[in-house]
């Protein structure tokens, strides 16, 4: 029998179904695999039991003949960011070390409820706030991913730096990520593999551990376009208990794939060429208009003024929310305690979040503070949200002239951990790309398209319009098969 | 504009987060490095624009008014929401004194 684990989520599933293998067979050959990638961090805490038991259940619901569902067999890795009822939910935090939720995820239960298994918790910067996974109270995650003729340990992205080392290390068919500013895109274009970010809305965020809730959003990270749109119909749903959740129901996403895109319209934001973009990225932009036209679209140019004051605006709204947001750690109801001898509630409060916050976290929850006091209120967070109006409507107004966008995922590739760590300027800037169909709440995917000259990989990011994820996924389609991208690192862990 | 150490100080109070002077210190320029670079939205003419609140047009939808609605967050699961707590006493939260 071939390995297991080179299969994606689609093999298992129709191979689980045809009775090629079992799914208990498919757990074990992951759940070995997770064991065997210590090296990489990916994970916080394993679930092997958790695997073991979903896939039992659906090897006797086969045996009974009974129905299967869409993720059936399938063991993938969740967020630690997503609750999970009596597994370790952290967000990577120390405050959070031990917590044990009482409650489950609406998108961790709505993959269970399709038959999807879990192999364990996966690493992420802490809270979300990062963009190259170094910022877990649980260390690195480590790409598996290396430059050519060097072993220095490369960054996976971030915030979804275990699920996108997970699933290029070939550990995990797929893995749940969030997105708040780019964090599924960037961390899946760092590590080769596709994920999409839908429209806000679609995917409940009901127990996901919050960091700004009017830009955070789930979605699935796999090795191709059809594994994304398999997992992205199994989380997505209504939900009653999320008062920002979209009712309206889940489009066919899989059954709709179709990679001809005759008479539809592509995109390029002449705003997205900027200084300092490394000249293979640019060249693999140019690839990806040509894959398009060859699969029938028309190319045209388009213009989104506002581009350049997308990342300062999220550098406002998205710290004003967190520190609203993490105002609720404070060592009384879950999570860690720091009690001095003699201290009273307030003292207790800073005490606790003084030990069980990272400094990217205090960061963020200074500016937020910040910005949200009186006396800067208006000229900070107002004008911010002004912009991000703004910002809106150039997409808006763009998309009067074409059905979805083309443009890169990162201004560069990978680079190696603890190269960027100085300033965290220069980190937020790896984002800039992907911050704009954030705050416009867009569905926004990556796909590999290229592995550049030190064999790391380059991906493309495609934006549709609201409620549009199947454009944006048969788009990627089409650049999926015409990109061949087949490359996956070594193993070296 | 730009903080100072003080400004900083009073601003970790206000966030309830406890900070050494040392640490103060390294906040400042990086507060103010963000602060200058987040200054260039002022060049932007926002007149007559609506600040957002929501990214996706949505009605807010209201729960009904029913005690237990949802079983799972309805009420009565008292145990369950002070499973994780550090200090748990009586069947409440436990915290240091606050009056004498």
């Amino acid at each position: 029998m071939t390995d297991l684990t080179n299969l994606g989520i689609k093999a298992i599933r129709d191979g689980v179904a045809a009775g090629d293998f079992t799914a208990r067979e498919v757990a074990e050959a992951f759940n070995a695999a997770v064991a065997g990638a210590a090296a990489l961090n990916a994970f916080i805490v394993t679930t092997p039991d958790h695997a073991l038991a979903a896939a039992d259940a659906v090897d006797a619901a086969r045996a009974k003949g009974e129905p299967l569902g869409t993720m059936a067999g399938v063991p993938i890795g969740m967020k630690d960011l997503f609750a999970t009822r009596g597994v370790q939910t952290t967000a990577a935090s120390h405050i959070l070390e031990g917590f044990k939720p009482e409650y489950e995820s609406t998108v961790s239960r709505n993959l269970w409820n399709a038959g999807a298994g879990m192999l364990g918790k996966l690493n992420l910067d802490q809270f979300a706030m990062g963009s190259s996974n170094e910022t877990s109270y649980f260390g690195n995650v480590i790409s598996p991913w290396r430059k050519e003729g060097s072993d220095a340990g490369m960054s996976p992205g971030g915030s979804s730096g275990g699920s996108s080392a997970a699933v290029a290390a070939r550990i995990a068919p797929g893995a749940t990520g969030t997105d708040t500013g780019g964090s599924i895109r960037q961390p899946a274009a760092f590590a080769g593999i596709c994920g999409i970010k839908p429209t806000y809305g679609r995917c409940s965020r009901w127990g996901v551990v919050a960091f700004a809730s009017s830009l955070d959003q789930a979605g699935p990270m796999a090795r191709d376009v059809a594994d994304c749109a398999i997992m992205l119909e199994a989380m997505a749903g209504f939900d009653p208990k999320d008062a920002t959740s979209l009712d309206l129901p889940v489009p066919a996403w899989e059954a709709g794939l179709d990679a001809d895109l005759r008479g539809k319209k592509v995109g390029i934001p002449r705003e997205y060429r900027m200084d300092g973009t490394d000249a293979e990225i640019l060249d693999s932009w140019e690839r990806g208009k040509q894959w398009l036209r060859d699969a029938g679209a028309e190319i045209v140019d388009i213009s989104l003024p506002h581009t350049k004051y997308a990342l300062p605006a999220y550098y406002i709204i998205a710290p004003a929310e967190a520190s609203s947001n993490l105002a609720r750690y404070d060592g009384v109801r879950y999570g860690l305690r720091d009690l001095p001898e003699g201290a009273g509630l307030q003292d207790m409060y800073a005490a606790t979040r003084a030990a069980g916050f990272g400094d990217e976290v205090k960061r963020r929850i200074l500016i937020g503070t910040y910005v949200l006091s009186a006396g800067f209120y208006d000229a900070y967070y107002t004008q911010a949200q002004k912009v991000r109006a703004l910002v809106a409507r150039d997409f808006e107004r763009a998309f009067a002239e074409c059905d979805v966008i083309l443009a890169p995922t990162t201004p560069t590739a990978s680079f190696p951990l603890g190269s960027l760590n100085e300033d965290p300027l220069t980190m937020y800037l790896n984002d800039v790309f992907a911050v704009p169909a954030s705050l416009a709440g867009l569905p926004a995917m990556n796909v590999p398209a290229t592995i550049n000259r030190d064999g790391l990989p380059l991906g493309l990011q495609l934006v549709g319009k609201p409620m549009d994820e199947q454009t944006v996924l048969n788009a990627g389609l089409a650049i999926e098969q015409r990109a061949g991208f087949a490359a996956k690192p070594e193993k070296w862990w | 504009m730009s903080v100072d150490k003080a400004t900083v100080a009073k601003i970790a109070s206000l966030a309830r987060i406890r900070m050494t002077d040392e640490s103060l210190e390294r906040m400042v320029p990086e507060l103010n490095g963000i602060l200058d670079w987040v200054e260039q939205l002022g060049e932007v003419d926002t007149s007559g624009v609506e600040p957002m609140t929501a990214v996706i047009p949505n009605t807010l939808r209201l729960r009904a008014d029913v005690i237990d609605a949802d079983p799972l967050t309805g009420g009565g699961r008292r145990d369950a929401v002070l499973a994780n707590a550090p200090a748990a006493e009586h069947g409440f939260f436990g915290v240091p004194k606050v009056i004498e």
